[in-house]
């Protein structure tokens, strides 16, 4: 069987998640996929004095929790995929110091579990790893500081803005197991279309959601109706109206589309603007939502989309417009070849 | 009558930055910037003094109000000691407020920490 | 998928909800009209101790500094201001907010290069341009003085 089609790589052996587990902070807890969660913490500080910190040792439990799921020792581990919001990647490449894995890390924004799902799965597939972790977290607190103002600052946020999840998702990846499986993945292309707002992100990524999620259709001759659902993460409210217009206009029509943006917030009472963003917020949804409806069999054909903004503060001060990727994988609950 | 035009005054002062932040691409920090160097220009043409007669706290508690502390502090400083008080002004008029702001930031700093603002 | 960047910020805007413009506006009056009556009641009650009006309205606008600092401090400040909007920032609170939260945020890298360096990360612009506008006027008003009678 081909093996690449297009711009789609399709695996002849997919891969199999072993395991998954997720952590999150109070807000995520609180919403609506909070009782899913593997572990919480309401301060969000996870016993440290300071954010970047807390960030390390959230991520850390992830993947210790994963590890303890799948019954396998951090030594067996042959891959370690992950990435983070902040800069250098510093919460990732500390939370491995105690680890001790082979270690790839990743910058993606908030697109980063797709693209090490893909990449894991695509070392398993190809034989060149028994056990592949993909792992991404993101920091409320660490990225407000970061990117924004310092906490106690009084700003206003306008309604396009979105909600920067305190989360850790972890993903175990092997070559055979008993699902659910990674049939295919599409790596994105950065799309640019001359957004600047930094407080409307989702406007800035939906052109590239649009462009992976139509390849993949021409590269594997499927319609969106193929699909159980399809799960965009971080889009938000506005972004996800422009995917789904924009994919229209390109012969698509998406009636089965979700937004994890949306689904990890209740952005009413919440009050996280225009939904979810941030590493943690996909990575937490794929592993509170997405991937035990794929386990229990309430989903058998899920497309998953992550997308990022791969802007910096220094490129938006600079008045650069902000280049969108996004990254699929196709996940399936039964081993089964491609329709 | 004062504590009214006070709160009139500020508040509709208020309601032009926020206007600014939402019909304008402009940033809070450029709303500050130009609230300042507006005050200066205002006060230099001779428009404020007026308002502040007329609102006290009201046109001085704004930003716009720092500016005109400025302005004045450079005029009062040029009347006394010529040129050099085009230097000296500004910073000699609004240095009570600063300093009391650093003041401030260093003691919250020592005491404080930072919180999450779930 | 043919569409220009044109195209797509017509589609973006229509897309994106608009601020509420009106609670926004009765927001910030109310919060910010109230902090100006605060100072009002303070510069007055400095006055009636005997102050003069100067140094009252310096004490005054302390003790506003003084207040949003505590504000600022206990979480409150930030989350009046995610309702008031300009309301909070125009006002000395707000710059007072300015000056206070990055020096508490900041302390995790350290006094001298966290709390020090960082104090006016946010405020510094506001006494930069402010600065230079009022020297600018400094050396104008000491040409033109002798022209005003």
């Amino acid at each position: 069987m081909e093996q690449r089609k297009g711009s789609t790589i399709l695996f002849a052996k997919p891969a199999s998640i072993d395991a998954f587990a997720a952590v999150g902070g109070k807000k995520e807890c609180e919403g609506p996929l909070g009782k899913e969660f593997d572990l919480c913490d309401t301060d969000t500080m996870f016993g440290e004095m300071t954010w970047e910190r807390a960030e390390v040792a959230m991520q850390r439990l992830a993947a210790k929790k994963c590890l303890e799921k799948a019954a396998i020792e951090a030594n067996k581990l042959d891959m370690v995929f992950a990435g983070d919001l902040q800069a250098q990647c510093t919460a990732s490449n500390y939370a491995q110091r105690d680890i001790g894995a082979p270690m790839v890390g990743l910058y993606g924004a908030c697109s980063t579990m797709a693209e090490g799902l893909a990449l894991a799965a695509s070392f398993c597939a190809a034989g060149y790893a028994k056990h592949a972790m993909a792992m991404t977290s993101s920091h409320f607190c660490a990225a407000e500081r970061q990117f924004r103002f310092p906490l106690e600052y009084g700003g206003k946020r306008t309604p396009n803005s979105q909600w920067t999840a305190t989360a850790a998702g972890s993903v175990l990846l092997a070559p055979n197991g008993k699902g659910p499986y990674v049939q295919a993945v599409t790596f994105g292309r950065i799309n640019d279309m001359g957004i600047k707002d930094i407080n409307n992100m989702g406007a800035a990524m939906a052109p590239a959601a649009a462009d992976t999620l139509l390849r993949f259709f021409s590269d594997t001759g499927t319609e969106p109706a193929d699909y159980d659902r399809i799960f965009t993460g971080d889009l938000g409210a506005v972004g996800s109206t422009l995917l789904e217009q924009l994919c229209a206009k390109g012969g698509k029509k998406l009636t089965n589309h979700s937004d994890c943006g949306l689904l990890l917030f209740d952005r009413e009472a919440q009050n996280t603007g225009a939904g979810g963003s941030g590493a943690g917020c996909s990575a937490s949804v794929l592993c509170t939502y997405i991937l035990p409806k794929l386990v229990r069999g309430e989903l058998k054909k899920v497309l998953f989309v992550a997308t990022g903004a791969l802007m910096s503060t220094t490129t938006f001060q600079q008045k650069e417009s902000i280049p969108g990727i996004a990254h699929l994988v196709y996940l399936t609950s039964e081993a089964g070849s491609h329709s | 009558m004062q504590y009214v035009w006070a709160f009139v005054i500020g508040g509709l002062i208020c309601v032009v930055g926020q206007l600014l932040i939402d019909l304008t691409t402009l940033t809070p920090a450029r709303i500050l910037v130009l609230y300042v160097v507006a005050g200066v220009v205002i006060s230099a043409l001779g428009w404020y003094d007026p308002l502040v007669e007329f609102a006290g706290s009201g046109a001085t508690v704004p930003l716009i109000g720092f500016g005109h502390l400025l302005a004045q502090g450079v005029v009062h400083a040029v009347e006394e000691s010529g040129l050099l008080g085009a230097l000296t002004g500004g910073f000699s008029a609004s240095a009570g407020g600063i300093a009391a702001s650093l003041v401030c930031g260093v003691i919250a700093a020592v005491i404080g920490h930072s919180k999450d603002q779930c | 998928m043919n569409l220009t960047k044109q195209q797509y910020a017509e589609l973006v805007k229509k897309a994106s909800p608009n601020s509420k413009l009106l609670p926004d506006c009765l927001w910030a009056f109310v919060v910010g009209g109230a902090i100006c009556l605060l100072g009002q009641v303070l510069r007055n009650a400095y006055m009636v101790w005997g102050m003069t009006l100067t140094d009252a309205g310096t004490l005054s606008s302390a003790t506003l500094v003084a207040m949003s600092a505590v504000a600022t401090s206990l979480g409150w400040y930030q989350k009046l201001a995610s309702k008031a909007g300009a309301g909070t920032l125009v006002p000395i609170t707000g710059f007072a907010n300015a000056v206070v939260s990055p020096a508490i945020e900041f302390k995790a890298e350290g006094f001298v290069m966290g709390t020090g360096a960082k104090m006016f990360v946010i405020a510094g612009p506001v006494i930069v341009w402010g600065m230079m506008a009022s020297v600018i006027w400094g050396v104008v008003y000491y040409f033109i003085r002798p022209f005003l009678g």
